[in-house]
């Protein structure tokens, strides 16, 4: 492309702010004696390079389980053990076992810091480089203003360079994923979307999706025929994968059964802590956690999750497009997050990547989504004392999409792909005008309570009966936007027809 | 509502301050100690103070923006405005110092947007990136030099910056009398600029006393305008007595001169000789054929000099050339050619003010971004013209990127290290040095060859 330098200084501009958060504190710094995330990845590399890979995921004397044990796929262990090579190489009082706990340094805060760099380099960025490269029907400069965009999303680079975490490994690869598929590259994007998911299992939100849509592209081809030999060709691939990755850990039925029992803690409860979906919102005004039996639950949540992101995937199988599988992608993963069992606040993490696969589609509901995901996070941000960095990089990120896309402009029914809803709707309502005009208050409404508690978390103090008041509220508020934002996703899918891509226009 | 004790509520814990916060220079206790000084001192004692090693060395005026920045200062915590409090830092102190030069810096966007209004888009591309005026605000604004050394390092250079360029806009903009105003103004903020006073001078002398020009451009010795000069004279006047006054009334004038000018550095009496005798000569050539731009470069000349020629100047001072610089950068080829070249080595040379290993990736990656977004955005605007390097050009520039690798990378695991420390300083002056003084003289030949044609041209 002939604007490679632009990207150069885009890619600049996002790994600079990237290293600027990073200066800040981490989860969990100098509060003993559990710390935080940061003191679980260098637990990680501290377990996986001195005990030998049958004991990573069991309780002993050597790996004490509540302390922080591997609760995430192999591939998330490999990639401490690598870590752990180059500390031992630098500084081995880190990774010593039992006497480096909670050990905190300057150096060691750089090197860590530096690891997750290096992966997000090495993974993510340039899949979100190629994907806007890729895009088609835009100008050089939109793919450029949209690469940046991604990569200014707050909320990615505050949990991975700020809190500390490694989300960029498993998002990189299922970006891959994404780009392999929609680019008629299924095995390799099948490959790529298997290792997401062994890195971290909460990428099986978007397992469905990928699942539909590959089907889908099976059925077209003829179940008969090439379809068949499709459907053959990915199964080896997604087998394949997956004994490669759990190899050491397939040897015995019980070490098997230990990992998975790791990866998916049903004993832990419906929810943990503030999070901003269904249940825990729920929660608030009757207690369902407590007075539902544990089973009882579980089978709700499963059943109120596949119930919501049904009707999406169906339409995947059967009508399978590239734009379709991204707002499916988007749809199935906001159902996951606002239904399922043991979400994590930073799960919306799964949620905002494909929203930023459509950031050029739909400019104005995706940078309200990417702005609504940040803060849903504001409570674990202050608790890691960002709220500087949140401060800055949502301004920032803000002000790029403004000038980039020029989202105010773009609210009308077209742009918002809400034209075909609003027709079937007119048949029954002819009043049934001003679907724009709402949205643009919603939003208006969205981002000045956004404000307004931000400042009231920050500023005041919570009353002592209700010490959470303000997490609590977050959490609503946050949660009262994601519903609308599945159902506006929701609409987009059921009624994006044929008829509908023709008056589509062109940005 | 009181805002005091709602920030002290937001308490951090102060044990893992020093390990999450980044390494800070020491311009941040000189200027907390000023903050104490004027804050707690009466004006008599401001330039005697001496519990601190940092000592009030900038003029008046400067000595009173901080005294107003003490009184939101007491705001944010009290303890840091004790004089006797050395060395102290909270993470509030810091906090507020920040935002301070990051809220004074609103002075200096205003400046460039002026300057770039006095920038004239005959080069008009079809995107707002290839527009003269875009490249130059980014390369004021985002400039590497001038972002590190105020906000990582720690200085106010920002609004000062701000004021030279606001008064180097309306000269631009024949307004002359502002211009002499501001730049008097910013003599009394920080006296570094009398490096470029001679510049100021003779163009105001020049375009400004002497109301018109003889057919061939030289001066026309009847249209002096007495008038003029007196106004001129009347308003630096002003400003020196508005700066000075008070300690002139105390008695007091050798002892801040003292502070200003400290004999054992020789900050002053040592450059004139060589940059006033070298540039007389190019000074009324160029002024008397193209006006506006042939003061700002003499003014980058002056500056450049200096920083060549004078004593004890600071690496920062090459800020006080690359600036002026950018205004000419966007205009001709030749002249962003040399801008190019002096703002990469120049800012390179800056890279040894920040030494810690958290600031390391930082400064390599602002600096690439600068460093690629100048030349590419100046290379597209100039692409109709012959390329802006030669071989032997590229090569230097291109060199610069082994030589940080060996300096920061390599050298520090070598046995050198512990006999021979410092000689990463020595190959990165030395290499500057070339770079810089190339830089000088292609500006100065081009200086003198294009007042010749200029001359040519009208006879």
């Amino acid at each position: 492309m002939e604007k490679w330098y632009l990207m150069t200084v885009v890619v600049l501009i996002g790994l600079t702010v990237r290293w600027t958060v990073s200066l800040n504190s981490y989860s969990g710094a100098g509060k003993p004696p559990m710390f935080g995330d940061y003191e679980a990845q260098r637990h990680w590399q501290e377990i996986t390079f001195n005990l030998p890979v049958k004991q990573w995921y069991f309780n002993s004397s050597d790996n004490n389980l509540p302390y922080w044990g591997l609760d995430y796929p192999p591939l998330t262990a490999y990639h401490s053990l690598l870590c752990a090579y180059v500390a031992k190489f630098i500084n081995p009082d880190w990774i010593a076992l039992h006497t480096s706990r909670g050990y905190e340094s300057q150096a060691h805060k750089l090197f860590m810091r530096t690891t997750v760099l290096i992966a997000d380099l090495l993974i993510y960025i340039p899949a979100v480089v190629l994907y806007c490269c890729c895009l088609k029907e835009i100008s050089t400069k939109k793919k450029i203003a949209n690469a940046l965009c991604i990569l200014l999303y707050p909320g990615l680079i505050l949990i991975d360079y700020g809190h500390f975490q490694y989300n960029s490994v498993s998002l990189g690869f299922a970006l891959w994923g994404v780009l392999g598929v929609s680019c008629d590259c299924d095995l390799l994007g099948s490959l790529a979307f298997c290792l997401a998911i062994n890195y971290k299992q909460m990428e099986l939100y978007h397992a469905l999706p990928f699942f539909c849509f590959l089907l889908g592209k099976c059925f077209k081809k003829g179940l008969k025929g090439k379809g068949f030999v499709l459907l053959v060709k990915l199964a080896c691939i997604v087998v394949a994968s997956f004994v490669l990755c759990w190899l050491p850990f397939f040897t015995e039925r019980e070490q098997t059964l230990q990992v998975l029992r790791r990866l998916f803690p049903v004993d832990r409860g419906l929810f943990e802590d503030k999070v901003a979906n269904i249940w825990c919102s729920f929660n608030v005004f009757l207690k369902i956690k407590d007075i539902l039996p544990h089973h009882i639950q579980l089978i709700m949540s499963f059943c109120f999750t596949f119930l919501s992101l049904l009707p999406a995937c169906i339409k995947l199988i059967l009508q399978p497009s590239s734009k379709g599988f991204k707002f499916t992608l988007v749809s199935c993963a906001l159902s996951f997050f606002l239904f399922s069992f043991q979400v994590h606040e930073k799960s919306i993490l799964l949620v905002s990547l494909p929203v930023c696969l459509v950031l050029s589609e739909i400019p104005f509901m995706s940078t309200w989504f990417l702005l609504v995901s940040t803060f849903s996070m504001l409570p674990l941000l202050l608790k890691d004392e960002l709220l500087m960095p949140s401060v800055v990089t949502t301004m920032a990120f803000f002000i790029a999409c403004v000038t980039s896309f020029s989202i105010f402009e773009k609210t009308s029914e077209e742009e918002l792909q809400l034209k075909s809803f609003s027709i079937s709707v007119r048949k029954y309502l002819p009043c049934f005008t001003f679907l724009s005009r709402i949205i643009q208050y919603l939003f208006l409404i969205s981002v000045i309570t956004m404000v307004l508690l931000t400042l009231m978390t920050v500023t005041l103090d919570p009353p002592q009966k209700l010490p959470d008041l303000f997490s609590v509220l977050v959490c609503f508020v946050s949660c009262l936007n994601f519903l609308f934002f599945l159902v506006y996703f929701n609409i987009i899918i059921m009624w994006d027809s044929k008829s509908g891509r023709n008056q589509k226009k062109i940005s | 509502m009181d805002v005091g004790p709602r920030l002290k509520a937001w308490k951090p814990r102060s044990n893992h301050e020093m390990v999450v916060c980044i390494h800070h220079s020491t311009d941040f206790e000189v200027h907390r100690n000023w903050l104490a000084i004027t804050h707690s001192l009466p004006i008599s004692q401001w330039y005697y103070e001496a519990t601190s090693e940092w000592t009030l060395d900038y003029p008046p005026f400067f000595a009173w923006f901080e005294y107003i920045l003490s009184h939101v200062a007491k705001y944010f915590d009290q303890e840091m405005l004790n004089v006797h409090n050395l060395n102290y830092s909270s993470s509030r102190t810091l906090l507020f110092q920040r935002f301070s030069v990051i809220f004074m810096d609103v002075l200096f966007v205003y400046a460039v947007r002026e300057c770039c209004k006095c920038i004239d888009g005959k080069k008009v591309g079809k995107e707002l990136t290839e527009k003269p005026k875009f490249i130059l605000s980014v390369l004021l604004l985002w400039n590497f030099g001038l972002l590190i050394v105020d906000h990582i390092h720690f200085q106010y250079n920002g609004f000062l910056f701000g004021l030279m360029l606001l008064s180097i806009a309306r000269l631009f903009q024949k307004r002359h009398m502002e211009g002499a105003f501001l730049f008097a103004v910013l003599l009394h903020f920080k006296h570094i600029y009398l490096y470029v006073a001679p510049a100021y001078g003779v163009y105001l002398l020049r375009s400004y006393c002497f109301t018109a020009n003889k057919p061939d451009g030289s001066i026309r010795w009847k249209s002096f305008s007495f008038v003029r000069v007196i106004s001129l004279g009347l308003v630096v006047f002003l400003v020196s007595a508005l700066s000075l006054g008070p300690f002139l009334a105390l008695n007091q004038l050798p002892q801040v001169f003292s502070r200003l000018f400290p004999f054992k550095r020789g900050l002053c009496h040592a450059y004139w000789a060589p940059n006033f005798w070298a540039l007389y000569n190019a000074l009324d050539k160029v002024l008397s054929v193209i006006g506006p731009r042939g003061f700002l470069r003499c003014l980058t000349l002056c500056a450049l000099s200096s920083f060549m020629f004078g004593w004890h100047v600071h690496e920062k001072a090459i800020l006080l050339a690359i600036l002026p610089m950018s205004l000419l950068s966007v205009g001709k080829a030749g002249d962003a050619s040399i801008f190019l070249i002096l703002t990469t080595t120049g800012h390179y040379s800056l890279f040894p003010l920040l030494f810690t290993a958290p600031e390391l990736p930082i400064k390599i990656l602002l600096m690439l971004l600068f460093t690629i977004y100048s030349i590419s955005s100046l290379k597209t605007l100039f692409r109709k013209e012959k390329p802006l390097f030669n071989w032997m050009e590229t090569f230097y520039l291109l060199g610069l990127g082994p030589l940080e690798v060996c300096c920061e990378f390599v050298f520090p695991f070598t046995s050198w290290k512990v006999k021979y420390p410092f000689i990463p300083l020595l190959l990165t002056s030395v290499y500057c040095a070339v770079g810089i003084t190339y830089a000088w003289f292609k500006l100065y030949v081009s200086v003198l060859i294009d007042s010749a044609i200029g001359k040519t041209k009208k006879q």
